[in-house]
């Protein structure tokens, strides 16, 4: 009876992508580590939102642990995670910058407007040269950086109260008491 | 209202499919007739209720009823009308919708058309049918709402994704989900078939126009999604092994395999357990398409929105429809069939090897497409597949089924003299070697590599013609009326699809050896050369469509001295998305197309721009329509109408129109 195995074979071949299946669903194929972690976050020099004769440059945070946070008024995935970041805005604790990404200037301010501003101030990235220095592809994403100016997490795609609780309080406290 | 009318439609037609997935298949064990007489009804029922929630959504883009959140993510005022109904198979719960209708129609189709049916079968198979409908019923109604409200209601949409707005959409998916979804009716032939332990010739007959039909549509569904990525993304590549199209072509190998398969059980009476298999299958792959566009364990440029829930959810279904049928298969297959008897050289010999080899290129496009899943899983890094490894696998394998192909059809059912094949062969072999070397040497010179590929590639396509020739000759020698008349259509469905087969290799050889492309800066006046065009650009202009602002080009197509035509490429910038998307403008003919597209711009009056010349590229899609045609010619063969027990479709649309009596 050799031949009643062969015709397990099909069913065992699935089970074993169905293993595969499983733990690929908790992984995300987009993360791919950012080149920019450990690295110093690239320096800029760019308007401020609220108002944009002022130039706002990295150094305006040197000694203090910030999130940088990527975002547009075109963006379908902020309008998820915007609420996020209006509700725990204080429970952050560290100053959120945004950056204004690609945008029409009068979109964005219509875009804070109706859903809040949970910024200490944004910044206006309208040509995206500083999203590119930053390896943006895909917003929204998020970078915490260190006191002394280092990139030390990237996230990718919105923010949760899941991550917001889990990764980034967490990695901020770590990074306050240093 | 409507949207409340379309949620309750679905719920009603969730109620009806439980029934139709629970007491027929019961009926049909416990042989209770009246049981298994609800399949019919309950099936039709399904499909009313269905087809009216379809059309509830549909509706709602129609009118722009934004206080649905699915119309208000992917539709906007703005959007033409058709692509506000295209935009309800846009989104994620639309394209579920889609699939759960289409699989309603098949299962009306079936319950109409199956008449002479055994009403056991009848009822084993929409049963089967059924539960496959709860299933994804019960995923679209807890996990991907399409009716869901938000409040308050948004005063604009956001719009269809731009890539999206184009007459690919509106025909891509559902002629490629008819495919998938019409596989469902070969699988649930085959798990009825499991279930009874009878599996005879007459299941075969049944089976096979089911299978043709959906093959045919994954076929076309196919060929829409590769040109419409040939002329939509601006890259000029008519396939590009993205995770999605390997998706649609693994269930589209299988089922070829699976129709070569049915062929034999039906004439031969053997391969039993071959065609169940290939049956589950091509089914099972369609099935996993889905799951890899839905949940997101894959990179691909279709993953649009993911959430991890839906995804667990499809595993569960998956590992339901999948491991369940597979275990039926391993512990029932030896029930329908043994293994049958024949010798090494014949037809079944060359039909088995098809299904292996089919089988083997179809486990080599899975494992390159899953390969960064199993790496990222075990830790070992993440890495992407890429064309060069398909390339190098896949072709081969390809090329000893070409090889295949051209020999098949000549041999002999059950058994055959081997000097004899050999010497039917041994001319259309030869001669399609030296004209397929001449010819590359014609075109090419002594580029010795290049002259080899060609060679290979025209070699190919000069077998099928040159053996379907021989075929043909072999076929109607004699009286040549009589025998025309008497060849069956399913013949002639199989020269045309050989045909078509022929056509798309000659046209991937052609464009692989002879393409040329050229990435240049263009100020207004330059000109640029590529395959003896020249692309002058002439003029840059703006220009507003009805949703979108758009920079275009205008270039005057010259060859030699004569202007040919103009062409109008454009950069179009979407309001709802700020996207740039990229049209490229084709001059498209029999034996090459001129593509030009812009690229960047570089400064007000300059532009990045690229042209392509890519002969005799359209016999690509061109081959793809010979095998779908072949595909549905096969189906009207009079030997699923003739006999009284048939359920082919056209048989019954030929009952309706001449009355009772079938054509002679």
């Amino acid at each position: 009876m050799k031949r009643k195995w062969v015709l397990l074979i099909p069913l065992c071949v699935f089970m074993i992508l169905a293993v595969f299946f499983m733990v690929g669903l908790n992984r995300n194929p987009r993360e791919i580590p950012s080149p920019l972690i450990g690295k110093p976050v690239p320096s800029f020099a760019l308007p401020d939102f609220r108002s944009p004769d002022k130039t706002v440059t990295e150094k305006d945070f040197a000694g203090k642990v910030w999130l940088l946070n990527v975002w547009a008024s075109w963006c379908v995935s902020c309008r998820e995670e915007h609420p996020v970041l209006v509700k725990y805005a204080k429970e952050i604790g560290v100053p959120i910058v945004g950056l204004n990404y690609k945008d029409k200037y009068a979109d964005g301010a219509k875009w804070l407007n109706n859903f809040g501003d949970p910024y200490t101030l944004s910044i206006i990235d309208a040509d995206g040269r500083f999203g590119m220095d930053l390896g943006v592809y895909g917003v929204p994403e998020t970078f915490l950086i260190d006191k002394a100016g280092f990139i030390r997490y990237k996230q990718i795609g919105p923010i949760s109260e899941e991550v917001l609780y889990n990764t980034i309080i967490p990695k901020i406290k770590e990074l306050e008491s240093q | 209202m409507i949207p409340e009318i379309g949620q309750f439609a679905l719920v009603l037609s969730l109620i009806l499919v439980l029934i139709q997935g629970t007491l027929p298949l019961i009926g049909a064990a416990k042989n209770i007739p009246a049981w298994m007489a609800l399949a019919r009804r309950t099936a039709q029922g399904t499909f009313f209720f269905l087809i009216l929630a379809y059309g509830c959504l549909i509706y709602s883009f129609v009118v722009n009823d934004f206080s649905v959140l699915n119309v208000a993510n992917n539709s906007n005022t703005q959007l033409p009308l058709a692509y506000r109904i295209a935009a309800a198979w846009g989104s994620h719960e639309g394209s579920i919708m889609l699939w759960v209708c289409l699989l309603g129609i098949w299962s009306f189709a079936v319950s109409v058309f199956s008449r002479h049916l055994p009403e056991e079968m009848v009822a084993r198979v929409l049963g089967v049918m059924g539960l496959i409908t709860v299933g994804l019923l019960l995923f679209l109604l807890f996990t991907s709402n399409p009716f869901e409200r938000i409040f308050p209601m948004p005063a604009d949409g956001r719009d269809l994704n731009p890539l999206l707005q184009d007459p690919g959409m509106v025909l891509h998916p559902p002629m490629l989900y008819m495919g998938y979804v019409g596989f469902s009716v070969a699988f649930s032939f085959a798990v009825a078939a499991l279930l009874s332990g009878k599996l005879d010739a007459t299941w075969a007959r049944w089976s096979r126009p089911w299978t043709l039909l959906a093959w045919s549509f994954l076929t076309v569904g196919i060929l829409i999604g590769s040109w419409w990525a040939y002329y939509e993304l601006g890259w000029g590549g008519w396939w590009f092994w993205d995770p999605v199209e390997n998706a649609s072509l693994m269930p589209w190998l299988i089922g070829t395999a699976l129709i070569h398969s049915l062929a034999v059980t039906e004439k031969r009476g053997t391969f039993k357990i071959w065609t169940v298999l290939l049956a589950i299958v091509a089914f099972s792959l369609s099935l996993l398409g889905t799951f890899l566009v839905r949940s997101g364990v894959l990179t691909s440029v279709h993953a649009f929105a993911t959430d991890p829930r839906r995804g667990l959810f499809i595993l569960a279904f998956l590992a339901l429809v999948i491991g369940g049928s597979f275990a039926l298969f391993a512990f029932r297959a030896l029930r329908v069939g043994t293994p049958g008897a024949f010798k090494p050289v014949s037809c079944e010999t060359a039909l088995l090897g098809n299904n292996i080899l089919l089988g083997v290129s179809c486990g080599t496009v899975l494992l390159g497409t899953l390969y960064p899943l199993f790496l990222d899983a075990l830790n070992l890094g993440k890495i992407s597949v890429g064309p060069p490894y398909f390339e190098k696998v896949f072709v081969p394998i390809m090329a000893l089924v070409v090889l295949l192909m051209g020999a098949g059809p000549l041999i002999r059912w059950k058994e055959m003299d081997a000097s004899s094949l050999f010497r039917k062969l041994a001319i259309p072999f030869g001669v399609s070697f030296i004209a397929a070397l001449l010819l590359a040497i014609m075109l090419k010179g002594f580029a010795w590599t290049s002259v080899v590929l060609l060679t290979l590639g025209f070699f190919m396509a000069f077998w099928i013609l040159s053996t379907l020739i021989v075929r043909l000759m072999q076929a109607l020698s004699g009286d040549l009326a009589k025998k025309l008349r008497r060849q069956p259509a399913s013949f002639w469905g199989m020269c045309l699809a050989h045909l078509g087969i022929a056509v798309f290799v000659i046209g991937v050889t052609v464009v692989k050896g002879f393409e040329a492309e050229r990435d240049v800066k263009m100020a207004i006046g330059d000109t640029v050369e590529v395959g003896g065009y020249t692309f002058k650009l002439e003029g840059l202009e703006a220009v507003t469509g009805a949703n979108y602002d758009a920079t275009r080009g205008t270039f005057a197509l010259i060859k030699g001295e004569k202007e040919l035509r103009k062409l109008y490429p454009e950069k179009r910038i979407y309001a709802s998305h700020g996207m740039p998307m990229t049209e490229a403008s084709i001059d498209s003919g029999i034996f090459g197309d001129r593509y030009v597209s812009l690229g960047e711009q570089l400064s007000p009056e300059s532009w990045i721009v690229r042209v392509y010349y890519k002969p005799f590229v359209t016999w690509i899609w061109g081959g793809c329509i010979l095998m779908a045609l072949g595909g549905l010619l096969a189906l009207i063969d009079r030997r699923y109408r003739v006999k009284t027990h048939h359920p082919a479709p056209i048989s019954l649309m030929r009952y309706t129109l001449t009355g009772n009596t079938v054509i002679k």
